[in-house]
Order: C-alpha cells, then structure tokens, then sequence
C-alpha cells in the first residue's frame, strides 16, 4: 500500500545543511498498522508530513497505492497532534463533512456519511456541537472522523493523543483500535510511547536521530484485543526499549 | 443594566454642574431644557431628517470603506506584489487625518454629499485593511495543512477556511471602521455640508448660541453610534466569533 524507497530529506540552516531524514525504506501493507517510533529528532513528523506530501523529499520514492506522492491527495487521511486543528466555526458534523464537500458530494448525503462517522468514534450525540464545547479527547475524535470521512485508503496520525491525560489516552488507543478494526485502513502512526506503539502496531519502524534512519523493524505479534500487562507485552516493549537506549550510547 | 447605571451617573454630574449656577444657562442647558428641545425636534421629523442624512452619508463612506478594505487586504495578504505596492502608500495615507483633506475634497468635489462621504471613506478605510490583512496572515498553518490535506485549493480555501478564519480580526475591522466613520462623519458635516445632518445641525447651532440643540444632536450622535456598537456589533460577534469560541466573553 505505501512503499517508502531510501527517502532523505536535507534542508539549508545558517550553518550549512543538516540531514534530516537518511535513506530511510520500509512498506505498509494493506490494512497494516505501522508505527514509526523514536526520540524527538529522529524525523519520524518529518517522514509523515512527506507521506502526507507537504513537502517532498530531497531523494528516494513514496508511492502510495501504487501512485508516487505528489503533493496533497484524497487518498490519505491525516490527523495532527494539536486539539486546534478542528475548524473552530464549523460543528463537529460540519468539521467531519468538510472533505465531502470538497469532493461536492451533495448536502444530505455529506450529512449522512459524517454523522456515520462520528457514530464510528462515539460521537453522534455531539454533531451539533462547536470544537470549543469538546474535551480534548473528543475533539481528537472528531479529527479522526474527519480524516476517515473522504474514504482515504491510508490514516496518517501525528502523535494523536500525546497532549492527552493517560486515562484519555489509554481509552482513545482502545477506540482506535476498534475503529481501525471496523474500517481497515492502513495506519502509519507517529509517536514517541513504545507502550502505544505495542498496543496498536502490527510493526514497529524505530528510529534513530541525527539524522533519521530506520533502526529496527520490529513485528509485533500479539493478538488482539492486547493487554497492557501480560507477559509478552512487557517482553515488546523491553525489546523495543532496548533498540532505543543502545542507540544512544553509540 | 450595568451599562445603564453608568450612563445615568454620568447625566446626573451633568444635571448637577448645569443647575450650580457657576455658568450661564444658555450656554450650559439643563438636562430637561435639552431634552425638551430634543423632543419637539423629534417630534417634528427635523431630528429624523439630520440623522438620517448622517447615517446614508455615514454607510455610503462606510461600505465603500469595507469593499476596499476587505479586497486590498486579502490581496495583500496573498499576493507579495500587491502588499510590496500597497503597503508603502498604507503607511503614508493613514496617519493623515480624515478631516485635514476635507478642504482638499471639497475644492475638487464641492460642498456636499461627495465630499463628506469620502472624507468617511478615508477614515473606515485603513481600520478595515489592516485587520483583513493581519487577520489573513494570522491564519492558523494548521487549519490551512487539514483543509488541503481534504482537498481544499483556490477559491473553496479561501471562502470556507481563510475568510471565516480570519472574521475575529475582520469582524473587530469593521467595528473600529464604524467608529472612525462615524466621528468623521460628524466633523465631515461641519465643513463639508451645504444642509442637514447632525455634524452641521452642531454646527449651525453656533450660529445662535442654541446649546440645547447641540446637546440633542449629541444625544442623538451617542444614541445611533452606541446603538450600533452594542446590538448590531455586539450580535454580529455573538452570532460568529464568539458562538464558535474564536473569541472568549470576558469573566465577572
């Protein structure tokens, strides 16, 4: 679904060139769910933000579908890390319709995909509501009804639910979860939490920093629904941990 | 009623310096003399036909105003030539005082309606301008990555995410566009009109020491200006900015 072919990204500072992203390659399957994980500097955003084709890269290949990104495109979803991405003066339907009508699907018929939508995330008693009268969770929410509402075969999230208290998240990580088993999609998600990355990736891409490169593929293979505390968990995250603070003392 | 107590506060200081005796009651009326003039002009339709006047002379200055305002700094905001052109001419028009070209307007326009609607031109216009054009250039770079991310270009981007993005500032815009106009407008009608309105009414007043006239013609001024400030703004606001949490209302 998404094949990613030894991308970098370079970009001119002051003080000379800095290499962001290095030769990084890896694919997702169809209905996989990747996440990229490290620490801040690793190019993880930086990587998505291509995929999402904001910018493209100074070198290598994305193809999504089979089509090489080119700039902003209906078939990939996106979801941001900031509450305040949501259209303050639109309601959550109105956000959540607002890729439909783009497309110029017709009123009624916008209408009624968004508030399925929101159905999806829990939130169809809220369509009326504006983004300021929403918990930042629900908001979160309404976000991820707005990326899937376009039928985009690809969801890209930028650490989600980071700004979240840990009770939300934990919750919002069970319904993301549901939502991704409900629909399908491939998911590339950006995070630095190895717990969130176990509990919701088929495979982990760790990264390095300066400059990013992909460190491990690490497959997860735990069935689902996971639970946090069992055995095997702990044993993942151990393992994904370890890939992590052994790159630091290279 | 808050504002109500302190606009009556207010009238009672007056009432009590007019009644001190400490200066001439023709040129300091009471509140119930001005009141009585006021009355009997209202119920005449004199006070009606001025303030009338006014206000056409005051909207025409004032949609002209927002057309160019709104337009010029939407351009600006977008286009870097069109700023890199305007913007110089902005910063040498605007400290110019509106009233400090009425003898200018009125040589090459005459006495009358052309004149003093463009001296409310010149006032409304930079007010409007410069809040479209900041209000523009604040748009969130996040709303405009998810409205592209779902397939927003060109004019729908603009109509569906720029413009109601930008309204807080638009909207404060045309506020403060109201509120030049409106004080231009009245010194405008001092100089520039040839019959009616209440800025000349004020002035034709002086004429024959009519303070009482002056004060109704000033109650009414307040009265039209306070009106628009508090229901048509304020509602714009509350039905907009403000029901979408773009501004907040102010705690107790």
């Amino acid at each position: 679904m998404i094949h990613i072919r030894e991308v970098s990204l370079e970009y001119e500072t002051p003080n000379g060139k800095v290499l962001a992203v290095d030769k990084v390659s890896f694919n997702a399957a169809e209905s996989e769910f990747v996440c990229l994980v490290g620490p801040s500097g690793c190019g993880k955003t930086t990587l998505l933000n291509m995929i999402a084709g904001f910018f493209p890269p100074t070198a290598g290949e994305i193809r999504v579908a089979g089509r090489a990104v080119s700039g902003q495109g209906l078939d990939r979803g996106i979801v941001f890390q900031d509450f305040a991405q949501l259209f303050p003066w639109r309601t959550a339907l109105g956000n959540v319709a607002f890729g439909l009508e783009m497309k110029g699907v017709a009123k009624a018929e916008r209408e009624r995909i968004a508030l399925e939508q929101l159905r999806l995330v829990k939130l169809e008693k809220f369509a009326g509501a504006y983004p300021h009268h929403l918990s930042g969770g629900m908001q979160q929410r309404v976000a991820i009804a707005r990326a899937l509402a376009y039928n985009p075969g690809v969801l890209l999230m930028d650490e989600p639910f980071a700004a979240l208290d840990a009770l939300t998240r934990e919750e919002m990580q069970r319904l993301l979860a549901e939502v991704w088993r409900a629909t399908r999609k491939t998911v590339v998600y950006v995070t630095h939490n190895v717990a969130e990355a176990v509990y919701l990736a088929d495979r982990v891409v760790v990264m390095t920093p300066h400059p990013g490169r992909v460190k491990a593929l690490v497959p997860i293979r735990l069935a689902r629904p996971r639970d946090a505390l069992s055995v095997e968990f702990l044993h993942y995250q151990k393992q994904l941990i370890g890939q992590l603070t052994r790159q630091e003392e290279e | 009623m808050k504002p109500l107590f302190s606009i009556t506060l207010f009238l009672l200081v007056y009432e009590s310096v007019a009644r001190s005796g400490w200066f001439a009651p023709a040129l300091v009326p009471t509140l119930p003399v001005a009141a009585n003039t006021l009355a009997s002009m209202l119920a005449d339709g004199t006070m009606a036909r001025h303030a009338l006047n006014t206000l056409l002379r005051v909207f025409s200055g004032l949609a002209l105003a927002a057309g160019v305002g709104l337009v010029l700094g939407f351009l600006m905001a977008r286009y870097r030539a069109v700023e890199a052109f305007f913007l110089p001419l902005v910063s040498a028009l605007m400290p110019i005082p509106s009233l400090a070209w009425a003898p200018v307007f009125i040589l090459w326009f005459g006495l009358g309606n052309t004149a003093t609607v463009l001296i409310v031109f010149y006032a409304a216009t930079f007010p409007m301008l410069l809040n479209t054009w900041t209000g523009a250039r604040a748009v969130s770079p996040l709303w405009l990555r998810a409205a592209g991310a779902m397939g927003a270009r060109g004019a729908a981007m603009f109509w569906k995410v720029v413009v109601p993005a930008a309204s807080p500032f638009v909207i404060t815009g045309l506020r403060l566009a109201f509120q030049r106009a409106w004080i231009a407008v009245v010194g405008a009608e001092m100089l520039a009109a040839s019959a009616f309105g209440l800025g000349w009414v004020i002035f034709d007043a002086k004429e024959f020491l009519n303070a009482d006239i002056m004060l109704a013609s000033l109650a009414v001024i307040g009265a039209i200006g306070f009106v628009f400030e508090r229901l048509v703004f304020g509602a714009l606001e509350r039905t907009t900015v403000q029901r979408w949490g773009m501004v907040r209302t102010a705690k107790a």
